[in-house]
């Protein structure tokens, strides 16, 4: 099977590989995982007080198009609000990567990924 | 010989997760014998046919059977959970936490001083992770409850991380050291 342009820009070019410090209340962390391929994505987000996205890393462990989705993601939600982070739809991604129908389940897990990062930087501060 | 049975039934052997390989694999031999091509050479297309399938439908069971990962998944598919093809999934963040530092150690075995001992330590903890889950599986595949078989697949979906790394360390363990 042979991976769009877009895909491999990303994979050759991740944007945004790295962690943040989780203890650190502004950074919400989302991790998640897809049994039938092994893959394991870390995404992380520094949130402003004003609740904008500054900043955002990943790391995966997976194929091409699991890394491409998630590259991706961490550079379309800087500048975003959380609500429009968590609005991230897959289908943007599978489009933009012009994924395979076989590769649309690494965006899917690439929006899980970013919601899980939001809803844990929202239950920090509720714990505040 | 009937082809809608299950595996373990066409191979005569009991339902269980603790199977016997050795009495796996004579049953597989003594049913290959009587599926062996040459006996049906005076039979007709159809029957010729039919032992084609039947070949085809044992090397299925037996490599499913045999392997601890898709015995388990197969045992589960039996209850109708079927974790063959199922990609989203929840897991708990600890145990996606730990993967991620597998996955990093891994990474790092190429700069390691000893990519060596690194390895092998990895694969020590792949080892018991995955007897672990196996024997956790084991116990609740048994108590065969909609809350236990739940359990059961929750190992399952653990095992298939712990089955990448496994894979992954041998790949690893290929490129360094074979040539």
């Amino acid at each position: 099977m042979a991976y769009s342009e877009q895909v491999i820009d990303h994979y050759e070019n991740p944007r945004n590989v790295g962690k943040m410090n989780d203890s650190d209340e502004n950074v919400g962390t989302g991790m998640v995982g897809a049994p039938a391929c092994g893959d394991v994505m870390r995404l992380q987000i520094k949130v402003s007080d004003e609740g904008i996205i500054e900043d955002a890393k990943f790391k995966t462990y997976g194929c091409g198009s699991a890394i491409a989705s998630s590259s991706l993601v961490t550079e379309w939600v800087k500048g975003m609000s959380l609500d429009e982070a968590q609005d991230l739809k897959n289908t943007k991604i599978a489009e933009e990567l012009a994924l395979p129908p076989v590769k649309i389940h690494c965006s899917v897990l690439a929006e899980d990924a970013i919601k899980a990062a939001v809803a844990d930087y929202k239950e920090k501060q509720t714990k505040k | 010989m009937d082809i809608t049975q299950n595996y373990f039934e066409f191979l005569a052997l009991p339902v269980t997760y603790q199977l016997d390989l050795q009495s796996l694999s004579e049953r597989s031999r003594e049913l290959q014998k009587t599926l062996h091509p040459d006996r049906f050479s005076h039979l007709s297309d159809l029957e010729r046919r039919l032992s084609v399938q039947y070949t085809a439908y044992l090397n299925e069971a037996v490599t499913t059977l045999k392997n601890p990962l898709t015995r388990a998944q197969y045992l589960l598919k039996l209850e109708g959970i079927d974790t063959f093809s199922e990609s989203q999934v929840h897991l708990e963040p600890m145990f996606l936490m730990q993967q991620m530092e597998l996955r990093e150690g891994l990474e790092a075995v190429h700069d390691a001083a000893d990519p060596e001992a690194e390895l092998s330590a990895l694969q020590a903890t792949v080892d018991s992770e995955m007897n672990s889950l196996r024997s956790q599986f084991d116990s609740f595949y048994r108590q065969s409850t909609p809350t236990s078989l739940e359990a059961a697949a929750v190992c399952v979906r653990k095992m298939q991380f712990i089955d990448k790394l496994g894979r992954e360390i041998e790949a690893l363990e290929d490129q360094l050291f074979d040539d």
